[in-house]
């Protein structure tokens, strides 16, 4: 039994003594309460004992009885260990602190340092007793001063305090030299003003035999240099402060063996890293500094002992400090071997520190590290989740178009088995590289199908409107891409960003899928049924988010422009008319209304997209939920590529729906400024010959929100210059009538009202009107009224057709009928060539 | 510099707890049990850095108690590992042979000695013989029961 323990027994036993002479008993021992709390079986049962003596103490502090107070208050630090509140200790701890016995003090400083924080201004009453305390006889107690505000001096303590602490520096006491160091770092974090008091004192620290105090001094000028450029600047040049250390750490490679601070035949290992650091801010941008530490810094590399991990972390700092500073190559590949030896190490923790530092030196010293790359990647096979994550952060830093193909097969392996956590960052991370260095547009596509099969539900959100665009943009294998996707489909519908981006494909491409072409594989056998019921399986779905279903509802309706089987996606559409989900109950009414009333429109509406621009703020984020309602306002300007796309889209479309009876209206994209593009629009049209081909070279009708840059004030301002009107048609019961003014903003424009009537016993319903004009002409057709014409001339239709006649040719057009007459559709083409000279001249 | 040093057991009882910042009662406990919680759920293939929100935190396991460390960026993960080396054979050299039972029933002089050891998140001595010395020299001034009796408080 130690002397301490003998004390404490004749203590306790005097202490029985004590008691009987007392009336109250004494207060339980520390030890006693410890082990009677640990006889406890339930949480219940350690509660009630605390509960108990916490009681006890709380009306032992109140009597304010300072024999028992360190005992009681150490027993409330214990109980404060175990999570109970001990808050009414904090100002018997101050008394403590103020206690004359070392036991006190010892106990109220530790108390201190545990229940009291800066926050509460009762830590500022222990300034003054620590005041004293730094000034006492006893250097254990300035000990206990000197740490205690090290470790919580607030800034005002730290203030008042900080010429008591800069005394100490400069005492010839080892002991309390080492601390007050300390205490001087500590003052600096919180106040950094007071950096410059502290300059004298370091004038002669490093010349210190006691490590204790090297150590220390060592921090404190770490500490001053990182503040200050000044402080840097200033022991570089007048300190030579590089030398010094320089010296010191040699003596400590080369010293002999030295018990006290030996760790494995390693002298102060602790002591060699603080300089390597310190000797790491000297030499940072510094020629001359690193210079002078070159030596020392190779001598350090190539001798110190790897067997341990000691070692290890003194080499693990030299490299950190051959990274930073301006050292020679030579140095440099010295470092970056021996990093790519630590890769190779057993020791886990040694492979996660090498690859966090060649994480921080991959950007500087890129084809060094290169070097070690298949090591890198063989880290990603590692157990260690911390491994893992490191070395998959550095393969994507050393990705490049050299590498790509490897790389990436070796990625993708490693996203398909790795933990969850990791496959959102590990999708976007494949993401970006493949952008950036992928070698064909194919390779791509393959790349983002095999992330999206095997790690689909992490993608983030914003891959998929990405994707999108990606695909879009890669016209050439736009078959191939809906092959792979639909056949992914097939297998699987349960990660949503897949399903989104298929069913996308699927709703754009539909025409592609069941043409049976494919560019780059054997292209499979597709009926537009089975397609169909892809999509209303996504539809119907549980596993189908509402985004998902969203997407589907939408590419069902855009096949009813590619596709002949429209009954089936009409029946589709409506019954999600009524569907619970607001917003899909939103896009099937309108798409329904689509299919009724704005039918003429609907071709037009959910055309082939064309390549969409990237822009710099959202990306294609708005083309994906609007896809057939192609706003203009979303789309960036047109250049000329994009313009000839949609021609040659449109030429699909006529070849697909060849005899159908649904006119196909030929929208080329909206352009923001529709005056130039109508030119364009027309130009599509090919030459519109009089000799009555029937060829559906039709219309350009643009819908109405689609306003005019022609003009921007209402129509019909300017009073009718008094211009005839005509009858441009009438046949089988269908009569139109053309009314013309002219528009005050600008005299190139004729507007035509035309008034559809019909004199027959029955309604003539689905009423479309179309109209083309030669070429050298522009005209815009806004929406009828109705498509709908009431019997026995009832009612009319109109509708307004306006026409730009800058060249003022004469005005010749064609127009285009369709509607359905006692249950038949009916169609007619018809030309109009008397025009009044007033509506063109 | 080290932010917090703790020691746990591997049922999630806390042992020791050092903090080197001002912090909140709550907050500390919330990081003590943030801390357990991680540390014992980590498997023993692991390797003992972990990356906690912008510190790092290095754990190693000493029989049945865990040493948890945090440290700030600039700070070398390995020779922490050595610091708590050094601090489980300071207090072995002190308790004799010590296992947690020691550091239960003397939590005092496990804070006493590593107060001679660390200061402020830093090493402040680098010699075993040294800071055990100091330590031992404490205790001497520690009063006896009659010495403390018979001592004025003030």
């Amino acid at each position: 039994m130690s002397f301490l323990d003998a004390g404490i027994e004749f203590a306790f036993s005097f202490d029985q003594l004590y008691d009987r002479l007392q009336s109250m008993p004494a207060p339980i021992r520390l030890r006693e309460l410890i082990r009677t709390i640990r006889t406890a079986r339930t949480q219940a049962e350690e509660r009630e004992m605390i509960q108990k003596e916490c009681a006890a103490i709380r009306s032992s502090f109140r009597e304010e009885d300072h024999t028992y107070r360190c005992r009681n208050v150490a027993k409330l630090l214990y109980m404060h260990m175990l999570g109970y509140p001990a808050h009414f200790g904090q100002l018997e701890c101050l008394k403590l602190i103020a206690s004359q016995k070392f036991t006190d003090k010892r106990i109220g400083y530790l108390g201190a340092m545990l229940l009291l924080d800066e926050r509460q201004d009762v830590h500022l009453l222990m300034t003054n007793c620590i005041k004293n305390d730094l000034n006492h006889s006893t250097q254990y107690v300035q000990g206990l001063a000197l740490c205690t505000l090290g470790c919580m001096g607030s800034a005002e303590m730290c203030r008042d305090l900080a010429g008591e602490v800069e005394k100490l520096l400069k005492t010839s006491n080892s002991y309390l030299r080492k601390k007050a160091a300390l205490c001087a770092v500590h003052v600096i974090r919180k106040v950094p003003e007071l950096m410059e008091m502290f300059l004298p004192a370091t004038k002669n620290l490093l010349s210190e035999k006691n490590h204790g105090v090297l150590h220390t001094s060592v921090v404190l000028l770490t500490e001053m240099c990182e503040r200050s450029p000044d402080m840097l600047a200033h022991f570089r040049k007048n300190e030579k402060l590089v030398p010094q250390l320089v010296r010191i750490l040699k003596n400590l490679i080369m010293s002999g063996y030295s018990p006290e601070h030996d760790v494995s035949g390693i002298s102060d290992p602790f002591l060699q890293v603080r300089i390597l650091r310190l000797l790491r801010i000297l030499g940072r941008n510094d020629d001359d500094s690193s210079e002078a530490m070159n030596d020392i810094l190779a001598q350090v590399a190539t001798n110190t002992e790897t067997s341990k991990n000691v070692g290890n972390a003194i080499l693990y700092e030299t490299v950190l400090t051959i990274m930073d500073i301006k050292s020679e190559s030579g140095l440099r590949v010295l470092a970056i071997n021996i990093l790519g030896r630590f890769l190779l190490n057993n020791d886990k923790n040694i492979r996660y520190v090498a690859l966090t530092s060649l994480l921080k030196t991959v950007q500087t010293d890129h084809n060094a590290v290169q070097r070690h790359r298949s090591t890198i990647v063989d880290c990603l096979k590692d157990l260690d989740v911390s491994i893992k994550r490191r070395a998959m952060e550095l393969s994507f830093a050393l990705v490049n178009g050299n590498n790509i193909r490897g790389m990436m097969k070796e990625l993708l392996h490693f996203l398909d088995s790795c933990d969850p956590e990791f496959k959102a960052d590990c999708a976007s991370g494949i993401f970006l590289a493949a952008e950036k260095y992928a070698p064909s547009k194919r390779w791509h596509i393959d790349t983002i199908m095999r992330v999206l099969t095997t790690a689909g539900s992490y993608v983030r959100d914003d891959c998929v409107p990405n994707l999108i665009q990606l695909i879009t943009n890669s016209v050439e294998i736009h078959s191939y891409t809906v092959q792979r996707l639909y056949k992914a489909l097939l297998d699987d519908i349960s990660q949503q960003p897949l399903v989104q981006v298929s069913s996308w494909c699927i709703g754009e491409y539909g025409d592609l899928l069941v043409s049976g072409q494919c560019e780059e594989e054997e292209p499979i056998q597709v009926t537009e049924d089975e397609v169909l019921d892809v999509l209303e399986g996504l539809l119907a779905s549980n596993l189908s988010s509402p985004v998902t279903r969203g997407y589907a509802l939408t590419a069902v309706m855009k096949l009813s422009t590619r596709f002949s089987s429209v009954n089936r996606i009409k029946k589709v559409v409506s019954v999600y008319g009524s569907s619970i989900d607001v917003e899909l109950q939103q896009r099937a009414v309108e798409y329904n209304a689509l299919f009724k009333k704005y039918d003429h429109m609907r071709s037009a509406l959910l055309e082939r997209m064309p390549i969409m621009e990237k822009t710099a703020t959202n990306g294609p984020t708005e083309m994906v939920q609007t896809n057939g309602e192609a706003e203009p306002s979303g789309l960036e300007s047109k250049h000329p590529p994009s313009i000839t796309q949609p021609a040659s889209q449109a030429n699909d479309l006529l070849d697909l729906l060849g005899g159908n009876d649904v006119a196909p209206v030929i929208q080329t994209t909206p352009a923001a400024k529709p005056a130039s593009a109508g030119g364009e629009l027309l130009d599509l049209l090919g030459d519109l010959s009089l000799s009555g081909d029937p060829a559906p070279q039709v219309p350009v009708s643009q819908p109405s929100f689609l306003l005019d840059g022609v003009s921007s004030q209402p129509l019909f301002n300017d009073v009718a210059a008094g211009i005839p009107p005509m009858t441009a048609y009438n046949k089988n019961g269908l009569k139109i009538e053309f009314t013309f003014e002219r528009s005050n903003t600008n005299p190139n424009i004729a507007i035509i009202t035309i008034h559809a009537s019909n004199h027959t016993e029955t309604e003539m319903t689905n009423f479309v009107f179309q109209a083309a004009v030669p070429k050298t002409f522009q005209l815009q057709l806004l929406s009828p009224s109705s498509n709908v014409i009431p019997a026995l001339n009832q009612g009319a239709v109109t509708q307004v057709i306006k026409i730009l006649n800058p060249q003022k040719h004469q005005l010749r057009m064609r127009i285009k009928l369709t509607y359905t007459h006692k249950g038949s559709p009916l169609q007619d083409l018809a030309e109009v060539n008397s025009f009044p000279p007033q509506s063109w001249q | 510099m080290m932010r917090f040093l703790l020691l746990f057991s591997r049922q999630g009882k806390l042992r020791l707890q050092k903090w080197f910042t001002p912090l909140p009662e709550r907050e500390r406990r919330k990081i003590v049990r943030d801390m357990t919680m991680m540390v014992l759920a980590r498997s023993p293939r692991c390797c003992s850095v972990i990356h906690w929100r912008d510190l790092k935190i290095v754990y190693k396991r000493y029989a049945s108690l865990y040493f948890c460390s945090a440290l700030e960026d600039p700070d070398n993960e390995l020779l922490a590992l050595e610091v708590m080396h050094r601090y489980v054979e300071l207090l072995d050299k002190y308790f004799g042979n010590v296992c947690e039972l020691d550091i239960i029933f003397n939590f005092e002089k496990a804070y006493f000695i590593l107060d001679e050891f660390l200061l402020g998140g830093e090493v402040q001595e680098t010699s075993k013989l040294l800071v055990v010395k100091s330590t031992e020299e404490s205790d001497l001034l520690q009063e006896t029961m009659e010495e403390y009796m018979r001592k004025p408080a003030f």
